[in-house]
C-alpha cells in the first residue's frame, strides 16, 4: 500500500519534472505544444549516448542532458516556434505534430527503434526496507531531484526578478509588455528552461517510462492532462496534479491492471468538464 | 423576401462546371486506372486497391471538413469514430449478424454517430485546447477498450478471419479490388452529395455563423450547442462509415485504426486539399496519398519524416510556398545524401532566415498580382477593341 503510494508519489514527481515546461509554455504564450515530448526523448538520448557509449558517470550525464537539451529547446524557439505564435491553434498543432514526426523517424533511423536502457550505477539498483516500505533507491532519487528541483523553481518564481517578470507575463501579457517587460525574451528563456527541464526528466525516467523513438507520442497525453488538469497560471497547481496523476496510474495499474489506462482518461475527460481552467487554477486574468 | 432568400440559396447551391470535372474525372479512373488497357501501357496498370484507400480516406477527411471547416471544431480523435465503424462493420460480417455490406455499412455508421452524439456534449464546453484533449481522451478510451476486450476485438493481433458477403447479394469482392473501388466510390459520391445538400442548407448557413461568431449567432436565435452536436454526430456517423468501407474492402480491423497517427494524418491531408469547401477531402486524400506513395517508395522506412517536414513548412509558409520548399529541402537533402539531423538543420537555418524568405514571398506575391491584374487588363482593351 505505502509502496504503492511512494512509487506514484516518485512517477508524479517526474511527471512534473516532464511537464512544467509545458505548462509555462501554454500559460504564457497559449501555445499547444505537442512536441515538447520530443525534447525529453532527445534529453534521454543524449544520456544514453553519453553514459553507455562514452562512459561518463551517471550523475555527469544529467546535467549534460539539462544543458543540451535546453540549448536545443532554445534554438528551436528562436528559430521556428517564434513564427508560430500568431497563428491559430490549428496551425499550432500541426506545425508542433509536423516536429513530433521528424523527430520520432529521426531518432529511429539513428538509434534504432528497439526499447534501450541507460546504465545507471549499481549503487542505485534494488531495493531496501525502511519502516516496512519497500524502497526503490532509484525512485529514492528521483524523489530527491524532483523535489529539490521543485524547491528550486519555487524560489525562483517567487523571489527572484525573472520570476516576478515570469509571472507577471503569465497573469497578463499585454500589460506585462506596457510596463516594458521584454516578454518574448522571458518566453525564449522559460522555453530553453523548459525544455532542459524536461530532457533531465526524459533522462532520469527513463529508467521507469522506457525510452523508444514514439516516446513523444506516447507521453504526450500525459503531459497535457498534468497542463489541463493543473492549471497553467501556478506551478503548485501542476505539482500537484503531477502527484496526483502519478498515483493514480500507479495505483490504478496494480490494483485494476484491466482500467489502469482507463483511469487517467476518464480524470482527465471529467475534469475538463467540472474544471475547464484547471483543478487549482483561479479565473485566468485574460 | 422570402423569395430572395429562396433564390440566394439555391443560386448558391448549384453546381459548378469543375464539380462536375471533378467527378467524371473520378468515373473515369475506374476505366482508366482499372487495368483493363493495360496491355496499351503500364500507366493503365490496376491502381484500384490505392484508389480504394484515397476514397475512404477522401470520405473520412470530409467527415473532419464538416466539424473543422463548417464548425470550427479542431479533433485530435478524429479516428475513434472511424475505429469503432471499422470495428462494427468487421465483426457483424464475422459473426455473419448482417451479411449484406450496405446494410452493415449504415449501421456502423449509425453506431459511430451514437458514440458522436454522446460525445459531442463532452465538446461543447471549453477552449480549443480543452476540445483537444477531449477528442483525443475519446479515442485513447476507444483504443483502450478495443485492447482490453481481446475476446471480441481480437485485441493487438486485430480482428481476423472477417469475411464480407457479396454487395446487395450480387456482386463478390475480388482480389483485385474493382468492386471494393466501385462500391466505395459511390458511397463516397451519394454522402457527399447528402453533405452538399446539408451545407448549403439554412442549417449549413447557420453552421458558418456559429463557426463565424458563437455569441453573435445565438443573439440572432441559433441554438448554437443544438447545432454542434447535430454537425458532430453527423460527421461522426460519416467517419463510422470511411470505417467500415476500410474494414469492408480489407477484411480486417486492427487496433491501428483508432492510433494517433491516423488523427494527426487526418489533419494533414485536410490541410492540404483545404477546408470549407467540402472538396477539401477528396483533393486533399488523392495528394496524401500520392505523397504518401512517392515517399515510400524513396524512403521505405522513414517517410514521416518527410511528412512532418511538410507540416512544418505548410504551417510557416502557407499551403503552395510551404509546399514547394518542403519538396526543395527534399530534393537538396536528397541529392547531397544528407542525414536526418542536417536536414533539421537546414530547416532551422530557414526558420532564422524566415522574415527575409516571407518578405521575398510577399514581393513574389505582389509581382504575380500585378501580372494577373495587367493580362486581365489587356484581355479586357482587347475585347472593347474588338466591340
Amino acid at each position: 500500500m505505502l509502496t504503492i503510494l511512494f512509487d506514484g508519489i516518485a512517477y508524479g514527481m517526474l511527471l512534473f519534472v516532464l511537464a512544467c515546461g509545458l505548462a509555462v509554455t501554454l500559460g504564457l504564450m497559449n501555445f499547444v505544444n505537442l512536441a515538447h515530448g520530443a525534447f525529453a526523448m532527445a534529453g534521454g538520448y543524449i544520456t544514453l549516448v553519453l553514459v553507455n557509449r562514452a562512459g561518463l558517470p551517471f550523475f555527469a550525464g544529467l546535467p549534460i542532458a539539462f544543458i543540451v537539451t535546453a540549448l536545443i529547446g532554445g534554438l528551436f524557439e528562436r528559430a521556428l516556434y517564434v513564427h508560430v505564435y500568431n497563428k491559430s491553434p490549428l496551425d499550432q498543432v500541426l506545425f508542433t505534430i509536423g516536429l513530433v514526426f521528424m523527430s520520432v523517424a529521426a531518432v529511429d533511423y539513428v538509434m534504432g527503434s528497439q526499447q534501450v536502457f541507460i546504465q545507471i550505477p549499481s549503487a542505485l539498483q534494488g531495493r531496501f526496507e525502511f519502516l516496512g516500505i519497500g524502497i526503490g533507491r532509484y525512485r529514492l532519487l528521483i524523489i530527491v531531484v524532483c523535489g529539490i528541483l521543485t524547491v528550486a523553481l519555487q524560489l525562483i518564481l517567487s523571489s527572484t526578478r525573472f520570476g516576478s517578470r515570469l509571472r507577471a507575463s503569465v497573469d497578463d501579457a499585454r500589460v506585462a509588455r506596457g510596463l516594458g517587460i521584454n516578454v518574448n525574451g522571458v518566453f525564449a528563456l522559460t522555453f530553453a528552461f523548459g525544455s532542459g527541464l524536461a530532457g533531465l526528466g526524459g533522462a532520469l525516467g527513463a529508467e521507469i517510462l522506457g525510452l523508444d523513438p514514439t516516446f513523444p507520442l506516447k507521453y504526450m497525453v500525459y503531459f497535457l492532462i498534468v497542463v489541463t488538469v493543473g492549471g497553467s497560471s501556478s506551478i503548485t497547481g501542476p505539482f500537484l496534479a503531477s502527484l496526483l496523476i502519478g498515483i493514480a496510474d500507479v495505483a490504478g495499474k496494480y490494483y485494476v491492471p484491466k482500467f489502469g489506462a482507463f483511469v487517467i482518461y476518464t480524470i482527465m475527460i471529467v475534469l475538463l468538464i467540472l474544471r475547464p481552467q484547471g483543478l487549482f487554477a483561479r479565473a485566468a486574468g485574460r | 423576401m422570402i423569395e430572395q432568400v429562396t433564390h440566394y440559396l439555391a443560386a448558391r447551391a448549384r453546381w459548378g462546371a469543375m464539380e462536375y470535372v471533378f467527378w467524371l474525372a473520378a468515373l473515369a479512373s475506374v476505366f482508366v486506372c482499372g487495368g483493363y488497357w493495360a496491355e496499351l501501357s503500364p500507366l493503365f496498370a490496376n491502381r484500384h486497391l490505392i484508389l480504394t484507400e484515397i476514397a475512404w480516406l477522401a470520405l473520412f477527411a470530409l467527415s473532419l471538413d464538416l466539424i473543422l471547416g463548417y464548425a470550427g471544431i479542431i479533433s485530435l480523435g478524429h479516428a475513434a469514430f472511424f475505429g469503432l465503424g471499422s470495428y462494427v462493420a468487421a465483426l457483424l460480417a464475422k459473426h455473419a449478424i448482417i451479411n449484406e455490406p450496405v446494410l452493415a455499412l449504415v449501421v456502423s455508421g449509425l453506431a459511430a454517430a451514437v458514440l458522436g452524439f454522446a460525445t459531442s456534449f463532452l465538446v461543447l464546453r471549453g477552449s480549443d485546447l480543452a476540445r483537444l484533449m477531449v477528442t483525443l481522451g475519446v479515442a485513447l478510451i476507444m483504443r483502450e477498450v478495443a485492447n482490453q476486450i481481446p475476446d471480441i476485438t481480437g485485441g493487438a493481433d486485430g480482428l481476423q478471419g472477417v469475411s464480407i458477403g457479396p454487395i446487395l447479394g450480387m456482386f463478390h469482392f475480388d482480389i483485385f479490388g474493382h468492386v471494393g473501388y466501385v462500391y466505395c466510390l459511390l458511397v463516397l459520391f451519394v454522402l457527399f452529395v447528402i453533405a452538399r445538400r446539408i451545407v448549403y442548407s439554412p442549417f449549413g448557413l447557420s453552421l458558418r455563423a456559429v463557426k463565424g461568431n458563437a455569441l453573435r449567432s445565438s443573439l440572432v436565435g441559433i441554438s448554437v450547442d443544438g447545432r454542434l452536436v447535430a454537425v458532430y454526430t453527423l460527421a461522426a456517423f460519416y467517419a463510422g462509415v470511411a470505417g467500415a468501407l476500410l474494414a469492408q474492402t480489407t477484411a480486417f480491423a486492427s487496433l491501428d485504426v483508432f492510433s494517433f497517427e491516423r488523427s494527426a494524418d487526418l489533419l494533414l491531408v485536410l490541410i492540404i486539399g483545404g477546408t470549407g469547401y467540402l472538396y477539401g477531402g477528396p483533393i486533399g486524400a488523392v495528394a496524401f496519398k500520392l505523397i504518401q506513395d512517392s515517399l515510400a517508395t524513396f524512403d521505405p522506412q522513414y517517410w514521416q519524416y518527410w511528412i512532418g517536414l511538410l507540416l512544418v513548412f505548410l504551417v510557416l509558409f502557407g499551403r503552395i510556398y510551404g509546399a514547394l520548399i518542403a519538396v526543395i529541402v527534399f530534393a537538396v537533402s536528397h541529392a547531397l545524401r544528407l542525414s536526418f539531423f542536417e536536414c533539421a538543420l537546414i530547416m532551422l537555418v530557414i526558420g532564422i532566415g524566415y522574415g527575409h524568405i516571407r518578405s521575398g514571398l510577399n514581393v513574389l506575391d505582389a509581382r504575380i498580382d500585378r501580372l494577373i491584374r495587367r493580362s486581365r487588363a489587356a484581355r479586357q482593351g482587347l475585347l472593347q477593341r474588338k466591340a
